[in-house]
């Protein structure tokens, strides 16, 4: 009880980092899996081949070494000097973004081309299309797979604590060491990780029952 | 006027070659029927008229502009020309009002209550004012079909493109919408329809097109084509679906 009432408090410092860079990364994360999707999707080639190489490169390593790539690495280069948590959040959108765009390709495939069709037949061009038409739907049936990412990728901010980053996990692993009760510290620690995931998962559905009914 | 000129038409998906070779004049408030076997290209010739497939060879010139021209701004011309596909295909997240309002709102930039009161007498033409706010998973097949009808009108076309509006339909559905493109050939609408509809085309078209093998085999009034077909291939076709 005692080491609950003491780390506490530093917890919840470290949850504020935590949801911080959360809600920054996962914002550019979307926008940059919507561009590669539409590049990936994109009439011209060489945006094609960009896209793809981009993801595979992600899909193909694992986080943590995107993550020293990008801290350790890029900042080895006289021109570049990103602090922890910029790194940290960079890497997040970049990952997440990866992923995000195969969603978002996929979302946009699924889309009856009938769609389209009516739509340009109107005398709307590729990108009215693309925004008033097929994004539109294509993200009511996207919701459930991009929560699933979101949360891998909320999951994915732990590891910045390896670089120094004070976010939950990093909080966590001071005060099991300054408490002494790392079995308590980390059983909290997995609580509130818990506690968020489920709420977001709950928002999820919401939106997901107010859009998706149609 | 002569508001459809195609000459020498051809397209090829790959190696098909769905299009041979076709050539025909839509002049002003003509409707013109196209009939012909399943697959040989009927749907196919509709959808070059507005570019919706890209063409291989040939020409098609909507009011005088050659819309194969790369340089022509295509969504211009296509504000002109409506289209009516055999699946509706309104947009389901939508409701029926924000379907008809949508393309002059975003595309010819009217402003929302005038769009709405335009939208508002078209739903009224075809009957559906009172589904004005209910959406397209909420209507049977015949009322998706007006809607449909609604919203290309929306946008004041010239022409009218159908391909076969009614095949998707329960029968008893298929009248309101038959009525409706009557209403709209009485109005002077210059449309050109694709159907399985002989009825329609008979007492509708002012021409019929038989569509075969990439050529347009046979193109003469109803009267003659259904009651004195020409060739050999029109006969058969006719024998078959008379
Ligand atoms: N996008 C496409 N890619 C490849 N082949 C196509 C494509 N669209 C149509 N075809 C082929 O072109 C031919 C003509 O098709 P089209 O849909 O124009 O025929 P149709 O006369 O409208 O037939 P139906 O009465 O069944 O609607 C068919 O053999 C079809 O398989
Ligand atoms: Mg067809």
């Amino acid at each position: 009880m005692e080491t609950i009432v003491n780390a506490f408090p530093y917890l919840m410092e470290g949850l504020q980092v935590t949801l911080y860079i959360f809600a920054i990364a996962i914002v550019f994360g979307f926008l940059i899996g919507l561009v590669v999707a539409l590049f990936r999707l994109a009439p011209l080639k060489i945006l094609n081949w960009i896209a793809k190489i981009f993801v595979d490169a992600i899909r193909g390593t694992p986080f943590i070494v995107q993550l020293f790539f990008i801290y350790f690495g890029l900042n080895s280069l006289a021109f570049i000097s990103l602090d922890n948590t910029t790194a940290g959040i960079v890497t997040v959108a970049i990952n997440a973004g990866a992923y995000f765009s195969e969603i978002i390709r996929a979302g946009i495939q699924s889309i009856d081309k009938g769609q389209t069709e009516a739509a340009r037949s109107l005398g709307l061009n590729s990108t009215q299309n693309m925004r008033y038409i097929i994004l539109p739907q294509a993200f009511r049936r996207m919701l459930p797979t991009i929560t699933n990412q979101a949360i891998i990728s909320l999951k994915d901010t732990s590891l910045l604590s390896v670089i120094g980053v004070a976010d939950l996990t990093q909080e966590g692993r001071i005060q099991a060491s300054a408490t002494f009760d790392a079995f308590n510290v980390y059983l909290i620690l997995g609580i509130i990780y818990f506690v968020i995931i489920y709420l977001l998962s709950m928002l999820a559905s919401f939106v997901e029952r107010k859009f998706v009914l149609r | 006027m002569t508001m459809i000129r195609v000459e020498n038409l051809k397209k090829s998906f790959g190696n098909l070659e769905v299009i041979k070779d076709m050539s025909t004049v839509v002049e002003e408030k003509e409707v013109i029927c196209v009939i012909g076997p399943s697959g040989s290209g009927k749907s196919t010739f509709l959808r070059c008229l507005n570019r919706l497939e890209e063409i291989t060879g040939g020409h098609v010139y909507i009011e005088g502009v050659d819309i194969t021209d790369p340089k022509v701004d295509i969504n211009k011309i296509r504000q002109d020309v409506g289209m009516v596909f055999q699946q509706f295909n309104l947009f389901p997240h939508k409701s029926v009002l924000e379907n008809v309002i949508l393309a002059p709102m975003k595309v010819k930039k009217s402003d929302r209550k005038a769009s709405e009161k335009k939208a508002y007498e078209l739903l009224d033409k075809v009957g559906l004012r009172e589904k004005a706010k209910a959406y397209p998973g909420e209507l049977s097949g015949g009322q998706k079909q007006r809607v449909a009808i609604a919203r290309a009108l929306a946008m004041d076309p010239k022409i009218m493109l159908f391909d076969e509006p009614t095949s998707a339909l329960d029968p008893e559905m298929v009248g309101d919408v038959l009525d409706v493109m009557k209403q709209l050939a009485h109005e002077g609408m210059t449309m050109v329809v694709v159907t399985h509809e002989m009825g329609f085309a008979a007492e509708m078209g002012d021409r019929v097109l038989f569509i075969d093998g990439g050529y347009i085999v046979e193109e003469n009034v109803p009267k003659e084509l259904f009651g004195n077909p020409q060739h050999e291939r029109t006969k058969a076709f006719l024998s078959k679906v008379l």
